[in-house]
């Protein structure tokens, strides 16, 4: 079956079973990678995507549940040929290792802080608590993501 | 996952005469955060999906005493509706400690109690406040109670070709709640869940107490002996205490991979007594 959605700002028109996942759809169909898959039990954090602007675990998501809905990955977030000012924090913060969990970091607390401009560093460790990491031990991400919502200039 | 047929009716009419069809061959697509990890590991092979997410059964009403809540409003919606805020704030403070975010985003009131997790925080809601089911088939339409709904672990008295369409959960008014939980990590569901709703008359006396729990049998439950302690008297710190050394004592839990019975029992001691302290506190506020 063809599945009509914007993934990213682009419409698109993808052949699917009903028996995938939206994340096998990135993955396997299109080619994106920017979702991981993690534990295809939505735990992780690995696939986040926002949907319609709200984080959805994408191995939670069977294919045809995506028609008509506006997807966003994490290369969703760029600014023309730079980086998002988040993910300038991340850099600058040392909040990325092996970067698996990355995407999924970004993605739920751009759009946490969308709804909570101005949170506490306890409301961003309760916001981010659904993604998991296992390189960093997260002080870092909190950071990052602390300075970029205090709105520090290049990143904090 | 299993290949399967995938229906997306536009109508109720519709939904229910897949359902009539297929029987125990169909499972319903809600959210599906329940629904997809267990097709994903391949525990469930449905010849066909169907799903209901066109249907319009999202809406948040408010009536005579009562909310009424569509089966596809999602937790998100409880954790952000005024409605809700205003007419029972408990359902706002339980919703936000469902899984994790992406599960709010998509998951359903109705998928919650269809699914019927003993230890999830909807049924526990349910059980406590004495709500309603609705649910349909082509056949009929039945109002349960969420005593009656919930039959044992992951199994409810949904018959196979009907689908729940909205809950009547009553108004809070001035009575004081909490939920207090306790999970091994963040998301994960509760090996305890305490609910306590308490309403305190102008004199300073409990007038009305309401004690359930999650995680403790194959169904949330009311403790009544423990509600009964506190039903007349002041709300102290020994009476409170009392009624959740009474509630704990009254519980059967059994040992799984993640916790003993004794630990459960325990758990379910301190929990009840923090969420009664919370409660009562709130209900003072407003008396």
């Amino acid at each position: 079956m063809i599945v009509s959605f914007v993934l990213n700002g682009r419409a698109r028109d993808v052949d699917v079973l009903p028996s995938e996942t939206f994340l096998d759809v990135l993955r396997d169909r299109l080619g994106i990678f920017d979702a991981k898959e993690g534990c295809d039990e939505g735990v992780c954090g690995a696939c986040t995507v926002l949907l319609d602007g709200r984080p959805v675990s994408s191995c939670l998501v069977l294919a045809p549940s995506v028609r008509g809905h506006r997807v966003t990955t994490v290369r969703g977030l760029e600014r023309g040929a730079g980086l998002h000012p988040l993910q300038d924090a991340f850099v600058k913060h040392g909040a990325v290792q092996c970067g698996f969990c990355t995407p999924g970091m970004l993605l739920t607390a751009l759009a946490f802080l969308e709804r909570h401009p101005a949170p506490t560093r306890a409301d961003i460790r309760t916001a981010l608590e659904g993604n998991l990491c296992r390189c960093t031990g997260y002080a870092k991400i909190v950071d990052a993501v602390e300075a970029y919502a205090r709105g520090d200039s290049n990143g904090g | 996952m299993h290949p399967f047929d995938y229906e997306a009716p536009a109508t109720l009419e519709d939904a229910l005469e897949l359902l009539a069809e297929h029987r125990d061959d169909a499972k319903l697509l809600a959210g599906g955060q329940s629904l997809v990890p267990i097709l994903n590991y391949r525990l469930a092979k449905p010849r066909v999906v169907v799903d209901i997410n066109d249907l319009p059964l999202a809406a948040i009403r408010v009536a005579d005493g009562h909310l009424s809540l569509g089966a596809l409003v999602r937790y998100h919606h409880l954790e952000e509706s005024a409605d809700i805020a205003r007419h029972c704030p408990l359902l706002k403070e339980a919703a936000a400690l469902i899984g994790n975010v992406r599960v709010r985003t998509l998951g359903t009131v109705g998928g919650s109690l269809a699914h019927a997790d003993p230890a999830a925080e909807l049924p526990l809601v349910l059980i406590a406040l004495d709500a309603r089911v609705n649910v349909r088939s082509a056949r009929e339409h039945r109002t349960l109670t969420a005593r009656d709904f919930f039959a044992g672990y992951l199994t409810t008295a949904l018959a196979p070709d009907e689908l729940i369409t909205d809950i009547e959960v009553p108004v809070l008014g001035d009575a004081g709640y909490a939920v207090e939980e306790f999970a091994r990590r963040a998301g994960d569901f509760a090996l305890v869940a305490a609910l306590a709703v308490v309403r305190v008359s102008a004199r300073g006396r409990i007038e009305t107490a309401r004690l359930a729990f999650g995680g403790v049998g194959s169904t949330p439950l009311r403790v009544g002996a423990a509600e009964d302690v506190l039903v007349g008297h002041e709300p102290s710190e020994e009476r409170l205490a009392r009624a959740a050394t009474v509630a704990a004592a009254a519980l059967e839990p059994q040992d799984d991979a993640f916790a003993s019975a004794a630990y459960r029992r325990l758990l379910a001691q301190v929990l009840s007594r923090r969420a009664l302290a919370r409660a009562v506190a709130r209900a003072l506020e407003v008396a």
